[in-house]
């Protein structure tokens, strides 16, 4: 049981909803002995004001009754998950998670583990009392080979279960952790050098240095079924066999912490989003009938970069559009394709079922799509995809060679730049040339002279094929 | 200012906008540019981007972000969204605000990337454990999925809860002209009640845990309390409806189809009108009671009927039994969307 009065504890434990003085573990828990040495570190440091803890599902749940600190009471496992949210968004804090042998071996080994590896900056005690204790003493991943516990009530089989975790030894392959010991608080001797590496766990947070993890073997009188004695012998001897008590890492000394590379860098908002060219936003014209766009063909030849350069040119002329492109494995089969709408109205329904114009830069795509396209409609396909389905009636089939045009220009990438003069020649879209071409060139952002190369093989196309 | 952006990009835009500080994601299809763009932009304006190891992972570090403070977010779909719904308790048992993006994909198991509505219970009714709700917000448009990102961040920190912010692979993929903001959010303080790490906070605890079941019974009334008083902060839309004989009703993606069926329909001399949930909990019971009234209703998903449940359920807590018995529903699952030709039929198959 805690003694009122030590430092870093509260006087009694209102937060438990009762005003007592005393904790809630049983006699000769190691629980209770780990509370009063942190509670005393982190008030010996003078570090209770930037301290954050985050408390464990497990019997070490309510140390927030105990510790004078802000606490954050996590999920069952999750505590060095949680501690790496609050340790991001608190770097100036100093952020300690505390976890059982359950919470932190078991249900939450990977949110730990993975925390570990990437050198959050928050501490992380770990006791090891070779059960879970709050559910009524099963088998931890730290339960001894032979151990009996609920859920080993013949002792733990290492046949059936495998070998107790070291969980220090696991961590200590890992490249960021600057500190990774295991002490005891078994006896005095122990208890001493426990309080001295807990000290050091405040420390290295105080100081920004990076991960730390200190596994504290102890005693669990109650489901060991022993006197808080024989309970702490234990430890000593059964525990300490399998989990010596070691410094596996301290690198605290030299460790600095990386320092992030930098990236660049806006101002705010406004200066991250700002836009070279300013486009209005659209205007509402019931005259302007809406239009269904699809272009489809091979991933690669630039179907969906076309169909944004049409869409950016509705955009230029201040009419509602959107663009909508096939994604996930269907792309990855080779075939992409994607919708556009353009229109005078806000735009309802985003699906294009049945398009007024249909590009289609190959044959499976041709095949797919023909037999949607709407009476009076266009169809301009390459010339190179044999026209296997006929088109509904009323359907306009345009063959232009695309491909071929971009192969004697010696640009075969501009497949889509000759499909886009086939667009503007046929004046099928009801937007200008004038922003056709905008558009084109708008969408070569990066690399403006090939904005400007492409508008040329743009109008040579259309030149060519009188 | 405008942008041609996906609606997963104005998400990210959106958040920015509203003040948050961090972002904890994992990849998964259609929701991953999200993730994406937070990892580009937030960096560049000195904020935080965390790759989780999962999402159970992420939630918890929005819990341990969000205890600390500060607004954060994440964005999955489906399988992911399933995995958070441990930690939405815990946001929900702790008072937290935080706000998840489920851009929801089809469904069940792994299902495939394609828009559904399906995860419409979880998303709206809580999905996790206890007696809790989400604000849930379901966008339908590049435009919303930042603006109702920006409202998802503000009811959050009002109403102390997490928010969820519905949409469908669709909506994801889709690029629309955005308006910018005209400005950023202040940031919200917390320090009543949060662990900063600050003199101040020092005497803060986050918790969800009542050990005493009388003790959580009340904190339970409270929460319910609370949920009734988010009702007043509802959200919905109509058009056509005045005069209509038949009303669509449609959230997200499903609203636009509705709107272009009324349309339709209308063409063809058929009075009918749209009524669209812009919060799916706190439902608009009374704004949809009023656009009903004497209606024959046809609801339109992308999922099972969950939605059509819900829209029954609130027409008979609204006193309109009769209607609530006569909805009628159309519906596409598995990745397949309602055609404007098939919610026309189904219209007229009403009359
Ligand atoms: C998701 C979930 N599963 C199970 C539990 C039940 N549970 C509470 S504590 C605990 C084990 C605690 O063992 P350990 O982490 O070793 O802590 P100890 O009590 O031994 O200190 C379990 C399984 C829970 N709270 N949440
Ligand atoms: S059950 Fe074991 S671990 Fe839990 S309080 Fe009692 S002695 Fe401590
Ligand atoms: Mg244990």
């Amino acid at each position: 049981m805690a003694t009122i009065e030590q430092k870093g504890m509260y006087r009694s434990f209102p937060r438990s909803g009762k005003d007592v003085s005393f904790t809630h573990y049983c006699p000769g828990c190691g629980h209770g002995i780990i509370n009063k040495l942190i509670a005393e570190a982190c008030a010996e440091l003078g570090l209770q004001d930037r301290t954050i803890f985050v408390d464990p599902v497990g019997c070490g749940v309510f140390t927030y009754y105990y510790w004078d600190a802000a606490h954050i009471s996590a999920a069952h496992g999750r505590a060095s998950a949680v501690a790496t949210g609050t340790c991001r968004a608190r770097p100036d804090a100093v952020t300690m998670a505390y976890q059982g042998d359950g919470d932190l071996g078991a249900i939450g080994f990977n949110n730990a583990f993975q925390a570990a590896s990437r050198g959050e900056r928050f501490g992380c005690i770990f006791v090891n009392n070779s059960l879970y204790g709050m559910t009524g003493g099963q088998m931890a991943p730290t339960t001894l080979d032979g151990e009996t516990t609920t859920t080993t009530p013949f002792g733990r089989d290492p046949a059936l279960t495998g070998h107790p975790l070291h969980v220090c030894e696991v961590f200590n392959q890992l490249a960021a952790p600057v500190y990774i010991a295991r002490v005891s608080v078994a006896d005095t001797r122990r208890i001493l050098q426990a309080k001295q590496a807990i000290r050091k766990m405040f420390e290295i947070e105080r100081d920004g240095k990076g991960y730390a993890l200190l596994e504290i073997l102890a005693p669990c009188p109650t489901n060991f079924r022993m006197t808080a004695e024989k309970a702490a012998q234990f430890c000593i001897t059964e525990m300490e066999k399998e989990y010596p008590l070691a410094v596996f890492r301290d690198v605290t000394k030299d460790a600095t912490p990386l320092v992030p590379r930098d990236v660049p860098r806006a101002a705010d908002c406004a200066a991250l989003f700002a836009e070279k060219t300013v486009v209005p936003p659209a205007a509402d014209d019931p005259a302007i009938a809406e239009k269904r766009f699809k272009f489809a063909g091979y991933g690669g030849q630039g179907v969906l970069s076309l169909g944004l350069t049409v869409a950016e040119a509705a955009r230029l002329e201040r009419r509602h559009t959107l663009w909508f492109p096939s994604y996930g494995p269907e792309q990855r089969g080779g075939s992409a394709n994607c919708s556009v709408v353009v229109s005078g109205t806000p735009i309802g329904s985003p699906t294009v079922e049945h398009p007024d114009v249909l590009v289609c830069m190959n044959q499976p795509s041709y095949e797919r799509f023909v037999g949607d396209v709407v009476k009076g409609g266009t169809v301009i396909v390459d010339e190179t995809v044999p026209l296997t389905v006929a088109p509904p009636e009323g359907v306009t089939v345009v063959r232009w060679p695309a491909i071929r045009l971009a192969e004697e220009f010696g640009v075969p990438k501009a497949a889509n730049t000759m499909m886009l003069a086939a667009l503007k020649k046929l004046a099928c879209t009801g937007l200008s040339g004038a922003s056709l071409e905008a558009a084109l060139v708008a969408s070569f952002k990066k690399k403006p002279e090939l904005g400007e190369k492409n508008r040329e093989l743009l109008r040579k196309a259309e030149a060519r094929e009188g | 200012m405008t942008k041609f952006v996906k609606g997963n990009e104005a998400v990210v835009i959106g958040a920015l906008y509203a003040g948050c500080d961090l972002y904890f994601g994992y990849p998964i299809t259609p929701a991953s540019e999200i993730a994406h763009g937070a990892a580009k932009w937030f960096p560049m304006l000195g904020r935080t981007f965390v790759q989780a190891e999962c999402e159970t992972a992420s939630v918890n570090m929005m819990f341990g972000a969000a205890a600390a403070g500060k607004l954060c977010m994440t964005a999955t779909s489906g399988p992911g969204f399933s995995l958070m719904q441990e930690g939405l308790s815990y946001l929900a048992g702790a008072e937290l605000p935080a706000v998840v993006v489920n851009v929801n994909r089809a469904g069940p198991g792994l299902g495939n990337v394609y828009p559904e509505q399906s995860d419409y219970t979880p998303a709206v009714k809580g999905g996790g454990h206890g007696n809790y709700q989400t604000f849930t917000l379901a966008p339908a448009s590049a435009q919303e999925m930042c603006d109702l990102t920006i409202k998802a961040f503000e009811m959050a920190a009002k109403w102390r809860t997490p928010a969820v912010v519905f949409a469908d692979g669709l909506q994801g993929q889709m690029m629309e002209s955005v308006a910018l903001p005209a400005a950023e959010v202040p940031r919200p303080d917390f320090s009543a009640w949060a662990a900063q790490g600050e003199p101040k906070t020092r005497a803060n605890l986050v918790k969800s845990i009542f050990l005493d079941a009388h003790a959580q019974e009340v904190f339970n009334e409270k929460l319910q309390a609370k949920y009734e008083a988010m009702r007043a902060d509802a959200l919905a839309e109509s058009c056509l409806a005045d005069d209509a004989d038949i009303l669509l009703v449609a959230f997200g993606i499903g609203a636009r189809i509705a709107r272009t069926t009324a349309e339709t329909l209308r063409k063809q001399g058929v009075k009918a009108g749209c009524f669209r949930p812009i919060t799916l909990n706190p439902f608009p019971r009374e704004q949809l009671a009023a656009a009903a009234k004497g209606r024959k209703i046809l609801s339109l998903e992308i999922d099972a009927g969950q939605f059509a449940d819900d829209v029954r359920l609130n027409l008979a807590k609204a006193g309109l039994g009769a209607e609530a018995a006569a909805v009628k529903m159309i519906h596409r699952m598995g990745g397949e969307v309602v055609t404007v030709d098939d919610a026309v039929k189904a219209a007229k198959e009403l009359l």
